[in-house]
Protein backbone atom coordinates (compact mmCIF):
# COMPACT_ATOMS: atom_id res chain seq x y z
CA UNK A 1 0.00 0.00 0.00
CA UNK A 2 2.06 3.21 -1.02
CA UNK A 3 1.09 6.66 0.38
CA UNK A 4 -1.06 9.09 -0.99
CA UNK A 5 -1.27 12.91 -0.03
CA UNK A 6 -4.04 15.13 -0.06
CA UNK A 7 -3.79 17.93 -2.45
CA UNK A 8 -3.14 20.57 0.15
CA UNK A 9 -0.16 17.49 1.64
CA UNK A 10 0.96 17.35 -1.65
CA UNK A 11 0.88 21.18 -2.61
CA UNK A 12 2.74 21.66 0.61
CA UNK A 13 5.42 19.67 -0.02
CA UNK A 14 5.84 20.91 -3.76
CA UNK A 15 7.42 24.29 -1.85
CA UNK A 16 10.96 25.26 -1.42
CA UNK A 17 10.41 27.00 2.04
CA UNK A 18 10.81 25.24 5.67
CA UNK A 19 7.22 24.04 5.66
CA UNK A 20 7.91 22.11 2.11
CA UNK A 21 11.04 20.56 3.83
CA UNK A 22 9.03 19.45 6.78
CA UNK A 23 6.23 18.19 5.03
CA UNK A 24 8.68 16.18 2.91
CA UNK A 25 10.40 14.76 5.60
CA UNK A 26 7.15 13.67 7.12
CA UNK A 27 6.59 12.15 3.59
CA UNK A 28 9.65 10.11 3.00
CA UNK A 29 9.39 8.47 6.68
CA UNK A 30 5.89 7.53 5.94
CA UNK A 31 7.00 6.09 2.59
CA UNK A 32 9.36 3.99 4.70
CA UNK A 33 7.04 2.90 7.26
CA UNK A 34 4.36 1.59 4.56
CA UNK A 35 2.19 3.71 5.88
CA UNK A 36 -0.78 4.74 3.61
CA UNK A 37 -2.04 8.62 4.46
CA UNK A 38 -1.13 11.47 7.36
CA UNK A 39 -2.87 12.23 10.22
CA UNK A 40 -3.48 15.52 11.96
CA UNK A 41 -2.10 15.44 15.14
CA UNK A 42 -3.17 17.58 18.47
CA UNK A 43 0.68 18.46 19.59
CA UNK A 44 4.34 17.47 19.73
CA UNK A 45 7.41 16.97 22.29
CA UNK A 46 10.84 18.02 20.17
CA UNK A 47 13.40 15.45 21.48
CA UNK A 48 16.11 17.22 18.61
CA UNK A 49 16.94 20.39 20.40
CA UNK A 50 19.97 18.18 22.03
CA UNK A 51 23.26 18.98 20.73
CA UNK A 52 24.98 15.73 19.16
CA UNK A 53 27.03 17.76 16.44
CA UNK A 54 26.69 20.70 13.91
CA UNK A 55 24.37 19.24 11.54
CA UNK A 56 21.44 19.08 14.00
CA UNK A 57 22.20 23.09 14.24
CA UNK A 58 22.36 23.61 10.60
CA UNK A 59 18.75 21.55 10.18
CA UNK A 60 17.11 23.58 12.74
CA UNK A 61 18.24 27.12 11.32
CA UNK A 62 17.84 26.36 7.57
CA UNK A 63 13.90 25.13 9.01
CA UNK A 64 14.06 29.06 10.35
CA UNK A 65 15.53 30.46 7.46
CA UNK A 66 12.80 28.91 5.73
CA UNK A 67 10.49 30.61 7.63
CA UNK A 68 8.49 27.47 9.14
CA UNK A 69 6.69 27.52 12.75
CA UNK A 70 5.09 24.87 14.47
CA UNK A 71 1.54 24.43 14.12
CA UNK A 72 0.70 22.87 17.55
CA UNK A 73 1.56 22.74 21.06
CA UNK A 74 5.30 21.83 20.87
CA UNK A 75 7.46 21.37 23.89
CA UNK A 76 11.27 20.63 23.83
CA UNK A 77 12.94 18.06 25.97
CA UNK A 78 16.39 18.69 27.32
CA UNK A 79 19.30 20.55 25.46
CA UNK A 80 22.69 20.89 25.90
CA UNK A 81 22.93 23.44 28.42
CA UNK A 82 21.44 24.47 31.77
CA UNK A 83 20.04 27.43 30.68
CA UNK A 84 18.63 28.13 34.18
CA UNK A 85 22.75 28.63 35.33
CA UNK A 86 22.08 25.88 38.32
CA UNK A 87 25.09 23.76 36.74
CA UNK A 88 28.34 24.11 35.37
CA UNK A 89 28.55 22.54 31.06
CA UNK A 90 31.67 21.60 30.55
CA UNK A 91 30.87 21.68 26.95
CA UNK A 92 33.99 23.66 25.11
CA UNK A 93 33.63 26.03 22.62
CA UNK A 94 32.80 25.93 19.76
CA UNK A 95 30.19 22.96 20.72
CA UNK A 96 28.69 25.51 23.30
CA UNK A 97 27.99 27.72 20.76
CA UNK A 98 26.71 25.65 18.24
CA UNK A 99 24.30 24.42 21.13
CA UNK A 100 23.06 27.49 22.27
CA UNK A 101 22.34 28.53 18.14
CA UNK A 102 20.11 24.91 18.44
CA UNK A 103 18.22 25.77 21.60
CA UNK A 104 17.55 29.40 20.04
CA UNK A 105 16.85 27.93 16.56
CA UNK A 106 13.72 25.54 18.13
CA UNK A 107 12.85 28.77 20.42
CA UNK A 108 12.11 30.76 16.78
CA UNK A 109 10.15 27.62 15.46
CA UNK A 110 7.66 28.28 18.06
CA UNK A 111 8.51 25.59 20.77
CA UNK A 112 7.73 25.81 24.49
CA UNK A 113 10.93 26.73 26.73
CA UNK A 114 9.68 23.42 28.50
CA UNK A 115 13.36 21.55 28.27
CA UNK A 116 12.62 18.77 29.79
CA UNK A 117 12.52 15.01 29.32
CA UNK A 118 9.35 14.75 31.73
CA UNK A 119 6.86 16.59 29.94
CA UNK A 120 3.75 14.79 31.00
CA UNK A 121 4.91 16.15 34.76
CA UNK A 122 5.20 19.62 33.25
CA UNK A 123 2.05 20.13 32.15
CA UNK A 124 1.85 18.65 28.89
CA UNK A 125 -0.69 15.76 28.84
CA UNK A 126 -2.61 14.91 25.86
CA UNK A 127 -6.04 13.14 26.06
CA UNK A 128 -6.91 9.59 26.08
CA UNK A 129 -6.76 8.60 22.74
CA UNK A 130 -5.47 11.59 20.60
CA UNK A 131 -2.96 11.39 18.12
CA UNK A 132 -0.03 13.62 18.81
CA UNK A 133 3.79 13.27 17.41
CA UNK A 134 6.38 13.02 20.53
CA UNK A 135 10.21 12.25 20.63
CA UNK A 136 12.31 10.98 23.67
CA UNK A 137 11.97 7.61 24.69
CA UNK A 138 10.88 7.63 28.01
CA UNK A 139 7.97 10.40 27.26
CA UNK A 140 6.88 8.31 24.04
CA UNK A 141 6.30 5.42 26.54
CA UNK A 142 5.10 7.46 29.38
CA UNK A 143 2.56 9.45 26.82
CA UNK A 144 1.33 5.90 25.04
CA UNK A 145 0.74 3.99 27.78
CA UNK A 146 0.36 6.14 31.21
CA UNK A 147 -1.77 9.11 29.32
CA UNK A 148 -3.20 6.88 26.51
CA UNK A 149 -2.21 9.41 23.97
CA UNK A 150 -0.73 7.67 20.56
CA UNK A 151 2.21 8.12 19.43
CA UNK A 152 5.30 6.54 17.54
CA UNK A 153 8.63 6.72 18.79
CA UNK A 154 9.24 10.08 16.74
CA UNK A 155 12.92 10.39 16.12
CA UNK A 156 14.85 13.59 16.48
CA UNK A 157 13.84 15.86 13.00
CA UNK A 158 10.86 13.80 12.67
CA UNK A 159 9.55 15.35 15.57
CA UNK A 160 10.01 19.25 14.62
CA UNK A 161 9.08 17.79 10.91
CA UNK A 162 5.50 16.98 12.52
CA UNK A 163 4.83 19.52 14.59
CA UNK A 164 5.63 21.80 12.03
CA UNK A 165 3.35 20.50 8.97
CA UNK A 166 0.50 18.87 11.94
CA UNK A 167 0.90 15.69 10.46
CA UNK A 168 2.00 12.27 11.77
CA UNK A 169 2.31 8.75 9.48
CA UNK A 170 -0.93 6.46 10.05
CA UNK A 171 0.72 3.34 11.62
CA UNK A 172 2.03 1.63 14.10
CA UNK A 173 0.71 2.89 17.72
CA UNK A 174 -1.50 5.39 16.24
CA UNK A 175 -3.80 2.29 14.76
CA UNK A 176 -6.33 1.07 17.75
CA UNK A 177 -4.53 -2.75 15.98
CA UNK A 178 -1.15 -1.79 16.95
CA UNK A 179 -1.70 -1.26 20.59
CA UNK A 180 -3.45 -4.66 21.50
CA UNK A 181 -1.15 -6.49 23.74
CA UNK A 182 0.59 -9.49 22.32
CA UNK A 183 2.45 -10.96 25.67
CA UNK A 184 2.27 -11.45 29.12
CA UNK A 185 5.02 -10.32 31.25
CA UNK A 186 3.43 -11.58 34.46
CA UNK A 187 5.18 -10.61 37.63
CA UNK A 188 3.49 -12.43 40.87
CA UNK A 189 6.19 -14.84 41.00
CA UNK A 190 7.83 -11.79 43.01
CA UNK A 191 7.52 -11.63 46.59
CA UNK A 192 5.11 -8.35 47.57
CA UNK A 193 8.21 -6.87 49.51
CA UNK A 194 10.09 -6.77 46.48
CA UNK A 195 7.29 -5.45 44.02
CA UNK A 196 6.64 -2.31 47.01
CA UNK A 197 10.18 -1.35 46.71
CA UNK A 198 11.11 1.56 44.51
CA UNK A 199 13.81 -0.47 42.53
CA UNK A 200 11.32 -3.16 41.10
CA UNK A 201 10.69 -0.87 38.70
CA UNK A 202 13.48 0.12 37.05
CA UNK A 203 14.63 -3.34 37.19
CA UNK A 204 11.76 -4.78 36.14
CA UNK A 205 11.65 -2.40 33.15
CA UNK A 206 14.67 -3.23 32.07
CA UNK A 207 14.08 -6.53 32.25
CA UNK A 208 10.39 -6.22 30.58
CA UNK A 209 12.59 -4.04 27.58
CA UNK A 210 15.32 -6.84 27.19
CA UNK A 211 12.42 -9.29 27.13
CA UNK A 212 9.79 -7.96 25.20
CA UNK A 213 11.33 -6.15 22.46
CA UNK A 214 9.03 -3.90 20.32
CA UNK A 215 6.18 -6.41 21.06
CA UNK A 216 3.26 -5.08 23.05
CA UNK A 217 3.37 -6.51 26.19
CA UNK A 218 0.69 -6.26 29.12
CA UNK A 219 2.00 -6.72 32.75
CA UNK A 220 0.40 -9.18 35.45
CA UNK A 221 0.46 -9.40 39.17
CA UNK A 222 0.87 -5.95 39.81
CA UNK A 223 -0.79 -5.44 43.08
CA UNK A 224 -2.25 -2.16 42.76
CA UNK A 225 -1.05 1.22 41.19
CA UNK A 226 2.21 1.81 41.90
CA UNK A 227 2.39 5.23 41.12
CA UNK A 228 3.16 7.98 38.32
CA UNK A 229 6.85 8.18 39.01
CA UNK A 230 7.15 4.33 39.33
CA UNK A 231 5.06 3.96 35.70
CA UNK A 232 7.83 6.86 35.02
CA UNK A 233 10.87 4.82 35.75
CA UNK A 234 9.88 1.63 34.71
CA UNK A 235 9.08 2.84 31.00
CA UNK A 236 12.17 4.93 30.59
CA UNK A 237 14.28 1.68 31.89
CA UNK A 238 12.16 -0.32 29.22
CA UNK A 239 12.25 1.82 26.42
CA UNK A 240 16.50 1.95 27.28
CA UNK A 241 16.81 -1.55 27.07
CA UNK A 242 14.61 -2.47 24.75
CA UNK A 243 12.48 -0.02 21.34
CA UNK A 244 9.23 -0.49 23.92
CA UNK A 245 6.97 2.39 22.80
CA UNK A 246 4.09 1.22 24.75
CA UNK A 247 3.40 -1.12 27.68
CA UNK A 248 0.46 -1.97 29.57
CA UNK A 249 -0.31 -2.93 33.19
CA UNK A 250 -3.49 -5.15 33.79
CA UNK A 251 -5.69 -2.85 36.56
CA UNK A 252 -3.45 0.00 36.55
CA UNK A 253 -2.83 1.66 32.83
CA UNK A 254 -5.93 3.41 31.24
CA UNK A 255 -6.17 0.84 28.11
CA UNK A 256 -6.08 -2.20 30.55
CA UNK A 257 -8.63 -2.57 32.60
CA UNK A 258 -8.27 -6.53 33.05
CA UNK A 259 -6.35 -8.60 31.19
CA UNK A 260 -9.30 -9.84 28.43
CA UNK A 261 -9.67 -6.72 27.61
CA UNK A 262 -5.98 -5.75 26.28
CA UNK A 263 -5.29 -9.21 24.98
CA UNK A 264 -8.84 -8.07 22.36
CA UNK A 265 -9.60 -11.75 23.75
CA UNK A 266 -7.07 -13.60 21.84
CA UNK A 267 -4.48 -15.91 23.73
CA UNK A 268 -1.17 -14.25 24.08
CA UNK A 269 1.62 -15.02 21.82
CA UNK A 270 4.26 -15.34 24.92
CA UNK A 271 4.13 -15.54 28.25
CA UNK A 272 7.20 -14.85 30.03
CA UNK A 273 6.82 -15.26 34.12
CA UNK A 274 9.42 -13.42 36.41
CA UNK A 275 11.14 -15.48 38.74
CA UNK A 276 12.80 -14.05 41.39
CA UNK A 277 16.29 -15.19 39.63
CA UNK A 278 15.03 -13.34 36.96
CA UNK A 279 14.74 -9.75 38.31
CA UNK A 280 18.28 -10.66 40.69
CA UNK A 281 19.66 -10.90 37.44
CA UNK A 282 18.59 -8.07 35.80
CA UNK A 283 19.15 -5.65 39.09
CA UNK A 284 22.66 -6.93 38.79
CA UNK A 285 22.60 -6.42 35.13
CA UNK A 286 22.28 -2.36 35.96
CA UNK A 287 25.38 -2.13 37.72
CA UNK A 288 28.95 -2.42 35.61
CA UNK A 289 31.43 -1.53 38.68
CA UNK A 290 30.36 -4.38 41.23
CA UNK A 291 33.49 -4.62 43.69
CA UNK A 292 33.67 -0.84 43.80
CA UNK A 293 34.92 0.25 47.12
CA UNK A 294 34.01 3.98 46.81
CA UNK A 295 32.13 5.99 44.66
CA UNK A 296 32.75 9.43 43.12
CA UNK A 297 29.09 11.02 42.58
CA UNK A 298 25.79 9.69 42.48
CA UNK A 299 23.51 10.80 39.68
CA UNK A 300 19.40 10.85 40.27
CA UNK A 301 16.44 12.52 37.70
CA UNK A 302 16.14 10.47 34.71
CA UNK A 303 13.20 11.30 33.57
CA UNK A 304 13.68 14.51 35.28
CA UNK A 305 12.58 14.57 38.72
CA UNK A 306 9.40 15.48 40.00
CA UNK A 307 8.86 17.59 42.91
CA UNK A 308 7.34 14.25 45.04
CA UNK A 309 10.51 12.88 44.04
CA UNK A 310 12.80 15.73 45.35
CA UNK A 311 10.44 15.68 48.72
CA UNK A 312 11.79 12.35 49.19
CA UNK A 313 15.03 13.46 48.76
CA UNK A 314 14.96 15.41 51.14
CA UNK A 315 13.70 13.41 53.82
CA UNK A 316 16.14 11.45 52.89
CA UNK A 317 19.33 13.30 53.24
CA UNK A 318 17.39 14.86 56.38
CA UNK A 319 20.38 17.75 56.70
CA UNK A 320 23.08 15.59 56.22
CA UNK A 321 26.41 16.99 54.82
CA UNK A 322 27.23 14.67 51.58
CA UNK A 323 30.83 13.09 51.23
CA UNK A 324 29.99 13.25 47.32
CA UNK A 325 27.57 14.79 44.82
CA UNK A 326 23.74 13.88 44.01
CA UNK A 327 23.41 15.32 40.51
CA UNK A 328 20.09 15.59 40.75
CA UNK A 329 18.32 16.25 37.26
CA UNK A 330 14.98 18.18 36.49
CA UNK A 331 13.29 20.76 34.53
CA UNK A 332 12.47 24.73 35.19
CA UNK A 333 8.93 23.47 36.13
CA UNK A 334 10.09 21.43 39.46
CA UNK A 335 13.29 24.20 39.77
CA UNK A 336 10.33 26.93 40.25
CA UNK A 337 9.15 25.60 43.36
CA UNK A 338 12.36 24.27 44.65
CA UNK A 339 13.29 28.27 44.68
CA UNK A 340 10.27 28.69 47.34
CA UNK A 341 11.31 28.72 50.94
CA UNK A 342 14.86 28.50 50.03
CA UNK A 343 14.56 24.57 49.49
CA UNK A 344 17.16 24.63 46.39
CA UNK A 345 19.48 26.74 48.71
CA UNK A 346 19.08 24.47 51.57
CA UNK A 347 19.61 21.26 49.27
CA UNK A 348 23.13 22.86 47.44
CA UNK A 349 24.36 23.30 51.36
CA UNK A 350 24.07 19.79 51.24
CA UNK A 351 25.96 18.59 48.82
CA UNK A 352 23.29 18.18 45.85
CA UNK A 353 23.90 19.82 42.61
CA UNK A 354 20.89 20.40 40.56
CA UNK A 355 20.96 20.06 36.73
CA UNK A 356 17.87 21.48 35.03
CA UNK A 357 17.16 21.68 31.55
CA UNK A 358 19.63 19.18 30.78
CA UNK A 359 21.06 15.96 32.50
CA UNK A 360 25.06 14.42 32.71
CA UNK A 361 24.48 11.73 30.37
CA UNK A 362 23.73 13.99 27.29
CA UNK A 363 25.88 16.80 27.85
CA UNK A 364 28.99 16.63 30.03
CA UNK A 365 28.58 18.32 33.94
CA UNK A 366 30.56 15.63 35.60
CA UNK A 367 34.32 15.59 35.80
CA UNK A 368 36.35 13.53 33.83
CA UNK A 369 37.79 10.75 35.67
CA UNK A 370 39.46 7.64 34.77
CA UNK A 371 37.74 5.07 36.29
CA UNK A 372 35.51 7.12 38.55
CA UNK A 373 31.88 5.24 39.62
CA UNK A 374 28.68 6.51 39.85
CA UNK A 375 25.74 5.43 41.57
CA UNK A 376 22.39 5.72 40.66
CA UNK A 377 18.79 4.65 41.16
CA UNK A 378 17.34 5.23 37.51
CA UNK A 379 17.95 2.18 34.57
CA UNK A 380 18.14 4.76 32.41
CA UNK A 381 21.07 6.29 33.92
CA UNK A 382 22.67 2.53 34.18
CA UNK A 383 22.00 1.93 30.85
CA UNK A 384 23.18 4.91 29.76
CA UNK A 385 26.33 6.37 31.85
CA UNK A 386 29.01 3.89 31.01
CA UNK A 387 28.86 4.88 27.03
CA UNK A 388 28.38 8.48 27.44
CA UNK A 389 30.00 9.24 30.47
CA UNK A 390 32.77 7.05 30.93
CA UNK A 391 32.12 6.15 34.43
CA UNK A 392 31.42 2.63 35.70
CA UNK A 393 27.91 2.21 36.83
CA UNK A 394 26.44 1.00 40.39
CA UNK A 395 22.45 0.88 40.71
CA UNK A 396 20.59 0.94 44.13
CA UNK A 397 17.50 2.59 45.42
CA UNK A 398 16.78 6.33 46.12
CA UNK A 399 17.75 5.44 49.92
CA UNK A 400 20.80 3.81 48.91
CA UNK A 401 21.93 6.24 46.73
CA UNK A 402 21.72 9.10 49.57
CA UNK A 403 23.57 6.70 52.42
CA UNK A 404 26.11 5.99 49.65
CA UNK A 405 26.89 9.31 49.33
CA UNK A 406 27.12 10.51 52.26
CA UNK A 407 29.52 7.40 53.23
CA UNK A 408 31.30 8.29 49.98
CA UNK A 409 31.08 4.68 49.70
CA UNK A 410 28.64 2.29 47.66
CA UNK A 411 26.06 0.87 50.92
CA UNK A 412 22.94 -1.36 49.52
CA UNK A 413 19.79 -2.77 51.68
CA UNK A 414 19.20 -5.85 50.69
CA UNK A 415 15.28 -6.45 48.86
CA UNK A 416 15.08 -10.29 47.84
CA UNK A 417 13.48 -10.51 44.76
CA UNK B 1 28.15 -13.72 -6.28
CA UNK B 2 25.55 -10.91 -5.44
CA UNK B 3 22.36 -10.33 -3.73
CA UNK B 4 19.33 -7.85 -4.50
CA UNK B 5 17.95 -5.78 -1.56
CA UNK B 6 15.05 -3.67 -1.35
CA UNK B 7 16.33 0.34 -1.49
CA UNK B 8 15.21 1.53 2.13
CA UNK B 9 16.74 5.13 1.59
CA UNK B 10 18.80 5.79 -1.60
CA UNK B 11 21.84 7.10 -1.90
CA UNK B 12 25.98 7.36 -3.38
CA UNK B 13 27.20 3.50 -4.23
CA UNK B 14 29.77 1.98 -1.64
CA UNK B 15 32.25 -0.60 -0.75
CA UNK B 16 34.09 -1.67 2.48
CA UNK B 17 34.82 -4.01 4.46
CA UNK B 18 32.20 -5.63 6.02
CA UNK B 19 31.23 -5.02 9.76
CA UNK B 20 28.28 -7.86 10.95
CA UNK B 21 27.04 -6.52 14.41
CA UNK B 22 25.84 -9.61 16.24
CA UNK B 23 23.13 -7.85 18.73
CA UNK B 24 20.96 -5.11 18.33
CA UNK B 25 22.76 -1.12 18.74
CA UNK B 26 21.04 2.11 20.22
CA UNK B 27 23.51 4.67 17.96
CA UNK B 28 22.77 7.28 20.37
CA UNK B 29 24.82 6.38 23.33
CA UNK B 30 26.02 3.18 21.50
CA UNK B 31 27.99 5.03 18.84
CA UNK B 32 30.39 7.97 19.21
CA UNK B 33 28.81 10.65 16.60
CA UNK B 34 32.54 12.32 16.59
CA UNK B 35 34.11 9.32 15.02
CA UNK B 36 32.00 6.17 14.57
CA UNK B 37 32.94 3.77 17.38
CA UNK B 38 30.98 2.12 19.09
CA UNK B 39 31.16 3.29 22.62
CA UNK B 40 28.63 0.89 23.86
CA UNK B 41 30.40 -1.45 26.88
CA UNK B 42 28.13 -3.91 26.93
CA UNK B 43 27.93 -4.19 22.83
CA UNK B 44 29.74 -7.42 21.22
CA UNK B 45 31.74 -5.42 18.70
CA UNK B 46 32.39 -2.61 21.52
CA UNK B 47 35.57 -0.93 19.93
CA UNK B 48 34.99 -1.80 16.37
CA UNK B 49 34.67 1.64 14.19
CA UNK B 50 31.47 1.92 11.51
CA UNK B 51 33.63 4.18 9.20
CA UNK B 52 33.30 3.20 5.76
CA UNK B 53 32.22 -0.32 6.76
CA UNK B 54 29.49 -1.86 5.13
CA UNK B 55 27.39 -2.03 8.26
CA UNK B 56 24.43 -5.06 8.84
CA UNK B 57 22.18 -3.76 11.71
CA UNK B 58 20.10 -6.99 12.79
CA UNK B 59 18.44 -4.87 14.73
CA UNK B 60 18.08 -1.36 16.56
CA UNK B 61 17.13 -0.38 20.03
CA UNK B 62 16.71 2.77 22.32
CA UNK B 63 16.64 6.44 22.07
CA UNK B 64 14.88 8.06 19.75
CA UNK B 65 18.19 10.35 18.68
CA UNK B 66 19.21 7.80 16.87
CA UNK B 67 18.81 9.66 13.67
CA UNK B 68 20.94 12.53 15.40
CA UNK B 69 23.88 10.65 15.62
CA UNK B 70 23.50 9.10 11.66
CA UNK B 71 23.06 12.63 10.55
CA UNK B 72 26.31 13.69 12.59
CA UNK B 73 28.16 10.86 11.24
CA UNK B 74 27.40 11.76 7.83
CA UNK B 75 27.79 15.17 8.47
CA UNK B 76 31.71 14.65 9.27
CA UNK B 77 32.59 12.22 6.95
CA UNK B 78 32.57 8.96 9.63
CA UNK B 79 29.34 7.27 8.52
CA UNK B 80 29.30 3.64 7.45
CA UNK B 81 29.83 3.36 3.70
CA UNK B 82 26.44 1.62 3.65
CA UNK B 83 23.93 0.68 5.93
CA UNK B 84 21.78 -3.16 5.25
CA UNK B 85 19.18 -3.61 7.70
CA UNK B 86 16.95 -6.36 8.75
CA UNK B 87 14.42 -4.63 9.04
CA UNK B 88 13.54 -0.52 7.97
CA UNK B 89 14.28 1.65 11.28
CA UNK B 90 12.76 5.01 10.74
CA UNK B 91 13.93 6.65 13.41
CA UNK B 92 17.51 6.27 12.09
CA UNK B 93 16.85 6.13 8.47
CA UNK B 94 15.60 9.35 8.97
CA UNK B 95 19.14 10.96 9.34
CA UNK B 96 20.00 9.62 6.09
CA UNK B 97 16.51 11.16 4.81
CA UNK B 98 17.30 14.93 6.63
CA UNK B 99 20.86 14.87 4.97
CA UNK B 100 18.87 14.29 1.67
CA UNK B 101 17.16 17.42 2.22
CA UNK B 102 20.44 19.36 3.46
CA UNK B 103 21.94 18.37 0.32
CA UNK B 104 24.54 15.83 1.62
CA UNK B 105 25.63 12.99 0.01
CA UNK B 106 24.21 10.05 1.92
CA UNK B 107 25.22 6.73 2.01
CA UNK B 108 22.57 3.56 1.06
CA UNK B 109 20.12 1.97 3.37
CA UNK B 110 19.68 -2.01 2.31
CA UNK B 111 17.16 -3.85 3.53
CA UNK B 112 18.46 -7.73 3.38
CA UNK B 113 17.38 -10.66 5.76
CA UNK B 114 19.48 -11.19 9.03
CA UNK B 115 20.10 -14.79 7.69
CA UNK B 116 21.89 -13.39 5.19
CA UNK B 117 24.11 -11.66 7.10
CA UNK B 118 26.66 -14.30 8.04
CA UNK B 119 28.07 -14.70 4.61
CA UNK B 120 29.32 -11.45 4.17
CA UNK B 121 31.42 -11.37 7.39
CA UNK B 122 35.39 -10.68 6.85
CA UNK B 123 34.45 -9.95 3.24
CA UNK B 124 34.31 -6.21 1.58
CA UNK B 125 31.12 -6.02 -0.24
CA UNK B 126 29.99 -3.26 -2.50
CA UNK B 127 26.69 -1.81 -3.05
CA UNK B 128 25.29 -0.71 -6.12
CA UNK B 129 22.73 2.45 -6.27
CA UNK B 130 20.13 -0.29 -7.80
CA UNK B 131 20.33 -2.08 -4.94
CA UNK B 132 22.52 -4.94 -6.00
CA UNK B 133 25.30 -6.11 -3.26
CA UNK B 134 28.64 -7.83 -4.32
CA UNK B 135 29.37 -10.39 -1.71
CA UNK B 136 33.51 -9.15 -1.80
CA UNK B 137 34.64 -6.50 -3.99
CA UNK B 138 38.64 -7.36 -3.59
CA UNK B 139 37.54 -11.41 -5.34
CA UNK B 140 36.18 -9.35 -7.61
CA UNK B 141 39.28 -7.35 -8.42
CA UNK B 142 41.64 -10.20 -8.34
CA UNK B 143 39.23 -12.11 -11.04
CA UNK B 144 39.51 -9.87 -13.31
CA UNK B 145 43.52 -8.81 -12.48
CA UNK B 146 44.87 -12.63 -11.67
Amino acid sequence: MSLILSPEEQAIASGKDGAATAMRIVADSARLLGAPRLIPIASAHIDGALYHGDSGTLFAERLVEGGARVSVRSTLNVGALDLMGCSRIRLKEPARGMARRMMEAYRKLGCEQSWTCAPYQAGHRPALGSDVAWGESNAVVFCNSVLGARTNRYGDFLDIACAISGRAPDYGLHRTEGRRARLVFDVSGLSASFLGSEIAWPVLGSLYGREVGNTIGVVTGVPGHPGEDALKAFGAAAASSGAVGLFHIAGVTPEAPDLLTILDGAAPETVVRVTPEMAAKARAGLSTATAAKTIDAVAIGSPHLSLDEFDLLERLIAGRRLSVPIYACTGRHVLSSLEKNGRRKTLEASGVIIVADTCVVVTPIMPELAGGILMTNSGKFAHYAPGNTGYAVLYGSLADCVESAVLGKPAFTDIAA
Amino acid sequence: MSAMAEILVPGRAGEGEALVLTAPISFWGGVDPKTGRIADVRHPQHGQNLERRVLFLPGTIGSSSASAVLLELVHNGHAPAALVLHEPDAILLLGLIVAREMGWETPMALRLGRDQFDRFRGRRPGIKTDGSIILDTDAGKSACNP
